[in-house]
């Protein structure tokens, strides 16, 4: 087994990153992502990695090169946050469309303005629909085992996409956690060879990449994005499994807290699920039926497993780290999505918190069970999108 | 045509393809080469953004009249021979 080390989360995404020895890296730094290319870009300069790293003048450009490289025929990753992913949001989709396995870790920060540089996932919720995988993470272990299997996820050859994966500004960028690393043999085997799929630079087998596609055929393109993403999500199965094998760490598509007979469910991604799961133990000791649901993958969205989950709650407490001005939670309109088909018709309510970095503390969960004994006692709810820690 | 199941994946397809689709009818203003006062210095075929000037054993041949969008460039940075341009710019239709 591998070394356990207390790291800040940003150390653990370079050090996985280190072991991937990708061969080509471009990155432009904003806070807080800027450490994991600052460690990597060290990694380089002493010799530790082959990488080819690409020192541009934007994160559209960092994007540009990483699609570039791809294509050529590398293994490619970059990091950014906020802003950064907003720019590069043009190339985002082109990585996706010409089906590029590009991994990026993706520290969650919110979007000016006003400028703020701490966490939330108004990024990462923004580039729902560019076509990357997500992948989501709720401490720093399980983002360095996100980011390794995402090489394995996105290389597969009944996926080739993109993948991101996402951990919290901050809270799980810059805090020191111990977890636990596998050793640098056990990652380059688990990983294996990159096997290029049409590179650029096999002169003998020349091809065009991002011809123009008319109406005739722009469709067809669009509907096997879709179908990769499909793939993707029992290829995300099976290399957990995999990587269970070799790490001892289990993981799925999401994961499932004290939820078997539970009448009152919680969603939460990321940092404030452990925060949260802290509460859901205090409410269990007194006898309330609460569980949490914490997504891992994003996209693909896994709705029927996600139904069956929260198929025996009767009140349903959705947590979003993103808002959509005038409109539902990106994550409440998963779950509304997922529980429609179900037929239980569970009462569902979302409530927007800790935006731009604003704390979740315990008693923002309590608050919200609380809440949800109510509605689950009386029928009655009076807002079903509030927010959560903001001052009227 | 092809369902999205039997399509190549990603419209990566073969290269050079452009060649074998015709864009020239785009074009509004048809660019005439003048070979008297050519010097051949293949300023044209740098400059042209498109693969419209052919070029045989080093020398500048006629038009791909199939791919040129008329743009004007390579009239615009012809030299040509004592102040008197290679390429002139002619309306399409006259
Ligand atoms: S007009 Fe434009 S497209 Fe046509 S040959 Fe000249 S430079 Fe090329
Ligand atoms: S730029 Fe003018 S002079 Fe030079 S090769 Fe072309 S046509 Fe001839």
């Amino acid at each position: 087994m591998g070394k356990r080390l207390a790291v800040t989360g940003n150390q653990a995404i370079a050090e996985a990153m280190r072991q991937i020895n990708p061969d080509v890296c471009a990155a432009y730094p904003i806070t807080p992502s800027t450490e994991v290319m600052q460690r990597f870009a060290s990694f380089v300069a002493n010799g530790k990695v082959d990488t080819e790293l690409v020192t541009v003048e934007s994160e559209h450009s960092a994007m540009s090169a990483c699609i570039g490289a791809s294509a050529a025929g590398g293994r490619v990753m970059t990091a950014t946050s906020s802003q950064g992913l907003a720019l590069m949001w043009e190339m985002l989709h082109i990585a996706s469309g010409m089906r590029l396995p590009v991994v990026m870790t993706l520290v969650n920060r919110a979007l000016s303005a006003p400028i703020n540089i701490h966490g939330d996932h108004s990024d990462g919720m923004g580039a729902r629909d560019c076509g990357w995988i997500q992948l989501w993470s709720e401490n720093a272990q399980e983002a360095y085992d996100n980011l390794i299997q995402a090489i394995r996820i996105a290389e597969h050859d009944d996926v080739r996409l993109p993948a991101m994966v996402c951990l919290d500004g901050f809270i799980i960028s810059h805090s020191i956690e111990s977890m636990e690393f596998l050793s640098d043999d056990l990652v380059k085997e688990f990983i294996g060879e990159f096997k290029a799929k049409n590179p650029l630079l096999d002169v003998n087998n020349p091809v065009t990449y991002g011809p123009l596609v008319l109406p005739d055929y722009f469709m067809e393109f669009k509907r096997q994005q879709h179908e990769a993403m499909l793939n993707a999500k029992d290829v995300v199965l099976q290399v957990a499994k995999e990587f269970e094998k070799v790490s001892g760490r289990s993981y799925g598509l999401f994961e499932e807290y004290r939820l078997d007979d539970a009448e009152i469910a919680i969603v939460v991604l990321n940092s404030a699920a452990g925060t949260f799961k802290d509460v859901v133990d205090e409410y269990r000791d007194r006898g309330i039926k609460v569980g949490l649901l914490k997504p891992r993958l994003f996209r693909p969205f896994p709705y029927k497993e996600v139904a069956e989950a929260l198929s025996g709650a009767k009140v349903i407490g959705v947590l979003d780290r993103a808002d959509s001005f005038g409109g539902f939670g990106p994550m409440y309109m998963e779950i509304a999505s997922a529980m429609m088909s179900n037929g239980t018709n569970p009462v569902m309510i979302d409530r927007v918190y800790g935006l731009g970095g604003r704390d979740f503390m315990p008693e923002h969960a309590a608050q919200l069970i609380d809440e949800l004994k109510e509605i689950l006692d009386t029928g009655k709810v009076t807002l079903y999108k509030d927010y959560l820690g903001v001052r009227e | 045509m092809k369902g999205w199941k039997e399509l190549e994946i990603g419209a990566i397809t073969e290269a050079g393809s452009a060649d074998s689709y015709n864009t020239g009818s785009w074009r509004a203003f048809r660019p005439r080469w003048i070979e008297e006062n050519c010097i051949q210095c293949l300023f044209c075929w740098i400059y042209c953004p498109d693969s419209a000037i052919t070029v045989n054993d080093g020398k500048r041949g006629e038009f791909d009249y199939n791919h040129c969008k008329g743009c004007g460039i390579c009239a615009m940075e012809c030299p040509g021979k004592k102040g008197k341009k290679a390429i002139v710019m002619e309306e399409e239709g006259k």
